[in-house]
């Protein structure tokens, strides 16, 4: 477990420092990254005193290894826009992200376990078919679009929610359905889809020719089995719920890390970019990590050794 | 293929994708030619003018914009950059993904394991965020979103065709015609990539739903195919100004988006259990 521990941090860390990579070409893909930051009309000599001030001026290398040493203390350099630190902002705005992902995460496990549940118990049967129909439409829908039916709805028509900001609880529930709703539709599709496989194994048959109540069958046996390939897909969802809060805190005018990224790119402000997206990928990978290491607790064939 | 083809029609919701697809590919090929009006073409008189079935004169059957564009119109050409920056993105991803999935699968050691590092780097990044400050660096054009959308959308090809691989290499005729000397290359094209071809099939056809949702979602935020082209996803984002007076200028190109992505998943739907049942497992 420890040599297994350990191979998944290292992995972990090697993961991150390609991220920094790709992080570091983001803004010199097209080139000098001076007129990147700058506006379109700005002078050629301001340009050059900037390239030089942001020692875009030095050989690469350099400044590839001086933005890592200053990324591992937190130091992602200033924003331009708002004159404070890109990583400050940053962080000011995860507790906002952090909430509306969490809600809507709770939001679709709450939905698709029961569904998921429910139609591989009684595969074929109406429930079933509904299922299989509702995270088809789950998945089909553009969520910016959603969104702004849901304001159409709920905000303009009956006057019920708030069609953005953030502080209250009837602020949180539209962001909340748009995010949750492409995770439902894809850990119901798949949570089914284990299921039914795992109600079809041996093991399944001899309890039940044992006598097990159908219930416990299905509550402890196989959705624990079935529980391994989806808990990757949560990970995974984990991923997309936050690239996802991008599109939905902007329509929402949520004050969020997704909106924030947003306007830094449409200002220009690359240092808040790039710090944005080295925290979310930290994010990630640790998620991913917790995922990886809690297969042993729900598989005890992989507790042991390597 | 003439089983496959009566396997396939078998199922109605399938038919009704394919119907859909159909029309939308035939859109995107002929639309200027179909359309009853110019879609850029403004009149200021016409403008915000509602869908016919709600009972007003006047020609435009889906209604107009607020610079009197006629929606219908815009709705039929801009099924041409869905489908296109779909499709186009689509093929650069696959080709990218079943290149790294095939070398990954097959030399398992180093190339092997970079690759797979590849694909969790660019999992760990929040993949809008990087779509969206590529196209600023690069600038929106057509060619620029195929080009991101393609290039950052290829795990999964890499994955599933690794693990393929994985398997097959230990097949008799894969392991007989290394021994008889064939070379690296010939046996990834000639006999790893005939084997892998249904999941690439299913993986695309699936992947193309999402990709015209994502190049709405970039057009959307101003991001996308520069806007003398219309896009549903520009028409949504200028429609959401006039959502409290003129709700079907924002709707009306939702429902194509999410018409054509539906039809387009009922196909992949159906091909995914016809060619290849166990990839239900790993969708992402």
């Amino acid at each position: 477990m420890a040599d297994f521990l350990i191979s998944r941090l290292l992995y972990a860390a090697a993961v991150l420092l390609g991220v920094s990579v790709a992080v570091f070409f983001l803004i010199r893909i097209g080139g000098d990254p001076s007129a990147l930051f700058l506006p379109p009309e700005a002078p050629v000599e301001e340009i050059e005193r900037f390239r030089r001030l942001m020692g875009f001026d030095r050989p690469l290398a350099v400044q590839y290894f001086d933005f890592l040493g200053r990324a591992l203390q937190g130091d992602f350099g200033m924003s331009l826009r708002y004159d404070q630190p890109a990583m400050k902002l940053v962080l000011e705005r995860v507790p906002a992200t952090l909430q509306l992902g969490a809600t809507a995460l709770l939001m679709s496990l709450v939905i698709s376990i029961p569904l998921a549940i429910l139609a591989a118990a009684k595969r074929g049967s109406a429930i079933d078919r509904a299922s299989l129909l509702a995270s088809l439409l789950g998945q089909s829908f553009p969520a910016f679009w959603l969104a702004i039916m849901l304001i159409l709805l709920f905000s303009e028509t009956f006057r019920l929610l708030p069609p953005s900001g953030r502080g209250t609880w009837q602020q949180l529930i539209m962001p909340a359905i748009v995010l949750a709703t492409y995770s439902t539709a894809i850990i119901t599709r798949l949570l089914r889809s284990s299921m039914i496989e795992v109600l079809q194994s041996d093991y399944v048959r001899t309890a039940r020719g044992k006598g097990v109540k159908e219930s416990r069958i299905i509550l402890s046996h196989a959705l624990r089995n079935a529980a391994i390939p989806t808990l990757t897909v949560i990970g995974l969802q984990v991923g997309a719920l936050l690239g996802g809060a991008v599109i939905t805190e902007e329509v929402f005018a949520y004050p969020g890390v997704g909106r924030l990224a947003i306007q830094a790119i449409a200002n220009r402000d690359f240092t808040v970019v790039q710090a944005f997206v080295v925290l979310m990928a930290a994010l990630i990978v640790t998620i991913n990590l917790l995922v990886d290491l809690s297969y042993g607790l729900l598989d005890p064939r992989l507790r042991k050794g390597k | 293929m003439r089983d496959f083809l009566k396997r396939y029609s078998s199922s109605s919701l399938a038919m009704v994708g394919l119907a859909i697809v159909l029309v939308a590919v035939f859109a995107a090929a002929f639309g200027p030619w179909l359309v009853p009006f110019d879609p850029n073409t403004q009149d200021i008189l016409q403008r915000l003018k509602p869908p016919l079935w709600r009972g007003t004169d006047g020609m435009h059957l889906l209604g107009t914009d607020a610079l009197g564009r006629d929606i219908f119109s815009r709705i039929i050409v801009g099924a041409r950059v869905s489908i296109l920056v779909g499709v186009s993105a689509v093929v650069i991803s696959s080709i990218v993904g079943v290149t790294f999935g095939l070398i990954a699968g097959y030399e398992d050691k180093y190339a092997g394991r970079v690759l797979m590092m590849l694909t969790d780097i660019q999992l760990a990044i929040p993949f809008m965020v990087l779509a969206l400050a590529v196209a600023a660096v690069v600038g929106p054009s057509l060619w620029n979103i195929i080009a991101i959308l393609g290039l950052t959308n290829w795990v999964q090809y890499a994955r599933v065709v690794r693990a393929e691989c994985l398997v097959l290499r230990e097949r008799e005729f894969v392991q007989a015609a290394h021994m008889m000397g064939i070379s690296t290359p010939h046996i990834l094209t000639r006999h790893l990539l005939p084997n892998v071809m249904s999941s690439v099939i299913v993986i695309s056809s699936l992947l193309v739903a999402k990709m015209i949702i994502f190049e709405s979602s970039l057009s959307f935020l101003g991001l996308g195919v520069p806007p003398a082209t219309p896009t549903w996803g520009t028409m949504i984002a200028e429609g959401r100004n006039y959502i409290g007076n003129a709700w079907w200028v924002a709707t009306i190109p939702g429902v194509a988006i999410f018409v054509t992505v539906m039809g387009t998943n009922l196909v992949g739907d159906r091909l995914r259990d016809l060619l290849d049942p166990r990839l239900r497992q790993v969708e992402s």
